[in-house]
């Protein structure tokens, strides 16, 4: 196979990788400040204790997150030499900037896990700040560089060649603002998902320790507010994308010809002749969801070129995404709604049902992703580079491949085995006991 | 100044960074394990994880923005090594990715594994020989452009280059001197004085193969690259002086005198050592395909680029300070008592 196959499969994986260890390194600090701040507020030392262990398994991840980090950036120079000469001269300002968030980040974790005894509570307890100012800093900072690909702007084109750079404009291109905002709340609603599924769980088991309730009813009422968030980004970006990236919406609905009044098409499959079987269609709604309007004209795939549309198997990662979305609002609203009316919110079924909410939520970040960066094939730059003139030429890229596959598979099963390792035989209820006197 | 000095100055000193806090990183963790198999980490163990725990992350950020930074600043840059280095930095990356993971798995697991120790040490201990290979191809010779815009790496002749191995050489032992030297300081402020002997020892130990390895690099540079060789000459006075340095930081460790100063001296010996290699490199940063000059960025970008570095200093040197304070010069911390 040629270098560009192989540096395409290799980038994917890091990048499949890397998103579910970076998306809790961007959301777990939120909870794990949160649930300190409250328990200095309340004086509760549950919250507290609930704090210590997020963070101690929270080190972990974090350091996969790291470390997959640096591969993927290095890697960009290494797989796509060509994507980075002209990257560097455009978009270079955000990725400058994501180092130096990183690097705050970076003194501040280190000056939190160890100043759990030393500092006062209040002042311990600001330190997590800078930590979650610089995780979502440098999340929104690279994000504007991968919503630079999909919208290039900020320069302009004299003659053929690129001249007059705006590197703030480049930075805040279209793309930006829905992008920043869907992976942001989607970030932080995984994570309360993750915790929230971590809590049942352990109520499932038989668990009943209070403990547990109060970190359940804290991740639930964020994940509802978080969940709902995310929709509405969702819906910016379907707007956005009914603007400026016509071809990638029309590929995941399935949308051929140009018309007002489109309908959105849920689930079903394609005939050989390109003919919709077996969907649920929704009349009016992707006109609503592209332009706001019941009327709204929505462009069509038979208006580009063949060579230049996405794959058609993108319908199924929007459906998924999209579905997995609506799952987590219910779930959370379910359950938040049998407490509120003082029935039973800890019906095996609903926590059950949060269990699942945890792997769904992460599984719907793998296909938001892959739908927005399979959704800009053939182009790396959106209308300026083809990923097959980006790609290295060298050789040995498949030889990388495959050791990097191996190295990934088995950080995944060691890392996991260790955080497993770590809270199997230290349950909070006996960590309170034994902390007691000091909490 | 103009803007392509500004860049490749920072850039400079960020690697100068990442030249003293990795080594000191990728030396403790030699340290640690080899103390863990000669059954003497009971005397140095705790003088390391308490100095490494709070500041791995940091070490790592020092690398990332060296090679973000100079994608940034000089664009094409990415292009000729990013061909070039794709085996190089491969392997550099995994043992990275390798040593980075495993740290924390060791240090906060569950429980301390002698497996997680072997990779976390030994990694250490490659990867500067990996990274100093961008250092060698910026020589020259290791690339050949072939045709429009077509860069082809050469392998064979970086592996059977005497050059290429005396610059290996040097970066091993040099990690292990420098890593050793800072524990020196480290022990004694931890009031440790078993450690504190071993260390010394160490430091000593390593002492003579660095400034052996400093003189075989210069000869061998000067069979490789002539034009380099002669600049090199013409600042002279900047590689005696880190003789110098290296002379004193020796005799004050050997009478056991001044850590901390000794430890400064061995930095300067490197600064001058690194800054004198460095200047004397220039105009080229890939010989002979990128110049300062050639390399650069749009001015715009540049300009930015350097604003905002200005504006993350502000953010950054409070930080650092904080952590430093916090960590390494706060006595009841370094002697166990927090």
């Amino acid at each position: 196979m040629e270098p560009t196959v192989w540096s395409r499969i290799l980038t994917a994986e890091t990048l499949a990788f890397h998103i579910i260890w970076a998306t809790i390194g961007v959301g777990v600090p939120v909870f794990i400040s949160l649930a300190e701040g409250w328990g200095i507020l309340k004086k509760d030392s549950h919250y507290i204790l609930m704090a210590r262990r997020w963070t101690r398994g929270f080190v972990i991840t974090v350091a996969v997150g790291v470390v997959t980090g640096t591969c993927i950036g290095l890697m960009l120079s290494l797989l796509w030499p060509r994507f980075m000469q002209l990257a560097g001269n455009l978009i270079s300002l955000p990725l400058f900037l994501e180092t130096f968030a990183f690097f705050f980040e970076a003194i501040f974790l280190g000056i939190y896990l160890y100043t759990w005894d030393r500092l006062k509570p209040i002042l311990h307890w600001l330190t997590s700040i800078p930590i979650i100012i610089g995780s979502s800093l440098s999340a929104v900072f690279i994000t504007t560089v991968n919503a630079f690909m999909t919208t290039p702007a900020g320069f302009s084109i004299d003659q053929g060649k690129l001249v007059d750079f705006r590197p703030l404009e480049a930075m805040f291109n279209p793309a930006t603002p829905s992008k920043v905002a869907h992976v942001l709340s989607s970030a932080y609603v995984t994570c309360a998902f993750l915790l929230g599924g971590i809590a049942a769980w352990c109520l499932l088991k038989g668990r009943n320790h209070v403990y547990h309730k109060k970190a359940l009813k804290m991740t639930m009422i964020a994940g509802l507010i978080l969940a709902l968030g995310t929709a509405v980004a969702g819906d910016f970006s379907g707007k956005f994308l009914a603007e400026y990236v016509p071809e990638k919406l029309a590929a995941a609905e399935w949308h051929f010809e140009t018309q007002r009044k489109a309908p959105l098409i849920l689930g079903g499959y394609l005939t050989d002749e390109n003919k919709i079987k077996g969907a649920v269609k929704i009349p009016f709604a992707l006109s609503i969801l592209g332009k706001g309007s019941p009327d709204g004209e929505i462009i069509g795939l038979h208006e580009f070129p063949p060579d230049e549309r996405p794959p058609l198997y993108l319908h199924y990662l929007f459906d998924g995404m999209v579905l997995i979305g609506t799952y987590l609002i219910l779930i959370s609203a379910l359950f938040l709604l049998a407490w509120w009316r003082k029935k039973n919110p800890w019906n095996k079924w609903i926590l059950r049902g949060i269990v699942a909410g945890a792997p769904l939520s992460f599984l719907a970040i793998e296909l938001g992703w892959i739908y927005a960066e399979v959704g800009r094939q053939p182009w790396i730059i959106r209308g300026m580079m083809k990923v097959n003139e980006a790609a290295t030429t060298a050789d040995h890229v498949g030889l990388l491949l495959g050791v990097f596959s191996v190295v990934f598979a088995a950080l995944a099963v060691i890392a996991c085995t260790v955080l497993i390792r770590m809270f199997k035989h230290q349950h909070p209820e006996k960590e309170l006991e034994q902390r007691q006197t000091f909490l | 100044m103009s803007l392509e000095w500004i860049g490749i100055t920072v850039l400079w000193t960020f690697l100068y960074g990442y030249l003293i806090v990795a080594s000191i990183d990728f030396g403790a963790g030699f340290f640690s394990y080899y103390s863990l198999l000669t059954g003497r980490e009971h005397l140095i163990n705790r003088v390391i994880d308490r100095y490494l725990s709070p500041v791995w992350e940091v070490t790592n950020v020092f690398l990332v923005f060296f090679f973000v930074g100079i994608v940034g600043f000089f664009p094409d840059t990415a292009y000729y090594f990013g061909t070039a280095l794709l085996l190089p930095g491969g392997v550099a990356l995994l043992l990275l990715t390798i040593r980075g993971s495993f740290y924390a798995f060791a240090n906060y697991g569950a429980r301390k594994s002698r497996f997680y120790l072997f990779l976390y040490g030994m990694t250490g201990l490659f990867i500067p020989a990996a990274l100093s290979t961008v250092l060698t191809i910026s020589e020259g010779g290791f690339i050949r452009e072939t045709g429009e815009g077509h860069v082809e790496f050469l392998p064979r002749e970086l592996f059977t280059s005497p050059y290429s191995w005396t610059v290996v050489f040097l970066a091993l032992v040099s990690v292990l001197y420098i890593s050793a030297s800072f524990l020196v300081f480290y022990a004694r402020k931890a009031e440790d004085e078993k450690a504190h002997e071993l260390f010394r020892k160490y430091s000593l130990f390593w002492s003579g193969p660095t400034i052996l390895a400093g003189i075989l690099v210069f000869l061998a540079l000067s069979r490789h690259n002539a034009v380099h060789f002669q600049n090199m000459v013409d600042l002279a006075w900047m590689f005696l002086l880190s003789l110098a340095c290296f002379l004193g930081a020796v005799y004050l460790t050997w009478w056991r005198k001044a850590p901390g100063w000794s430890f400064i001296l061995v930095m300067l010996q490197f600064a001058f050592a690194f800054f004198g290699y460095g200047t004397s490199h220039l105009p080229y940063l890939l010989y002979p395909y990128i110049t300062l000059q050639s390399g650069l960025t749009q001015p715009e970008m540049g300009w930015t680029l350097v604003i905002s570095f200005i504006a993350g200093l502000f953010l950054l040197v409070p930080s650092l300070i904080l952590l430093l304070r916090l960590f390494l010069f706060n006595a009841r911390y370094t002697r166990g008592e927090e």
